[in-house]
């Protein structure tokens, strides 16, 4: 049991290691479903959000990670 | 192709090292039948996990997967990067695989001493979950990089090639292969999965990337400009006089 309980641990993470990047990326691409959403004639524009987004979060993590 | 082949080669590359780090520590406090055991279990688990998901991924709508591989890419890549980034800069420790093997065989003498019983059921267990864990990122490499475009196989070569070279120089040297670039692998890997993380959530959202596929290349060079920025910026003292 307590095997499978680290296994699982492990799992998780493969894609969850600092919780607030995880949370970050999720959010840009909650924003870029929004957008994709709400402007459906000009698709292009959830697609920015993404690129500017995922960059930006990763950016802003790493130095805040750095100051700590 | 090229892409998903070598992020399949260059993400299983990083794995297969860190895997046989643990067979080989594994070996060397209880011989090679747990740890050779151990490790064929694991790789049929994994087989048979491949063989469950197939059909299912047939079975999927393209662009939900599309949306899902993307976002769980996103994750994985990401992490990647940021912690190849971190140690790049200087702020984590880089991975030591001969550090790493010295822990494992410690941990594993110190089970010996106290179930010298279990110990083979024990270390065969370390070599499996190993070889699963390890494997199973392997595994969501090829299936993410090579799914959506029905590039599975390709990928699945690039896979074996690398766990294939990295078994051979293994078996070679008898030791972990600590001389491997790791943290590069790691930055070069990140950026790559980090990019069709962005491409595939995009597919999924239903953006017509201009230039299609190429366009991956482009959101792997923008990765990779904000990466070595954030070193360069994170290196520097000034940073860590910001408020």
């Amino acid at each position: 049991m307590k095997t499978l309980i680290g296994i699982f641990r492990e799992l998780a993470g493969l894609f969850i290691d600092d919780g607030l990047l995880a949370l970050a990326i999720c959010v840009v691409v909650a924003l870029a479903a929004i957008v994709a959403a709400i402007a459906p004639a000009v698709p292009i524009a959830s697609g920015i959000v993404l690129l500017v987004g995922c960059p930006g979060v990763l950016f802003s993590n790493v130095i805040r990670a750095g100051k700590r | 192709m090229a892409p998903a082949v070598s992020a399949a080669f260059l993400s299983s590359l990083v794995e297969a090292v860190e895997a046989l780090t643990i067979v080989l520590s594994v070996a060397t406090v209880r011989g090679w039948r747990p740890a050779g055991l151990g490790a064929l279990a694991g790789l049929a688990s994994l087989a048979l996990i491949v063989l469950a998901l197939g059909p299912f991924l047939d079975r999927v709508p393209l662009h939900a997967l599309q949306l899902v591989i993307g976002v769980l890419l996103l994750l994985f890549g990401m992490r990647w990067l940021r912690k190849a980034i971190l140690r790049a800069a200087g702020v984590i420790p880089l991975h030591d695989e001969a550090l790493a093997f010295a822990t494992e065989t410690a941990a594993l003498r110190e089970q010996a001493r106290h179930h010298s019983t279990r110990l083979d059921w024990l270390a065969g267990l370390a070599s499996y979950k190993a070889m699963v864990l390890e494997g199973l990122e392997v595994v969501f490499v090829v299936i993410a990089v090579g799914a959506g475009r029905g590039l599975l196989v390709p990928a699945s070569i690039g896979a074996l090639a690398a766990c294939a070279l990295v078994a051979a120089a293994g078996f070679a040297v008898h030791r972990p292969l600590a001389r491997v670039p790791e943290n590069t692998l790691k930055f070069t890997v990140g950026v790559m999965l980090s990019a069709f993380g962005v491409f595939w959530t995009g597919e999924g959202l239903g953006v017509p990337w201009p230039g299609e596929d190429l366009a991956i290349l482009g959101f792997a060079a923008l990765f990779l400009i904000v990466a070595l920025a954030a070193v360069r910026l994170v290196r520097s003292p000034a940073v860590k006089a910001l408020p």
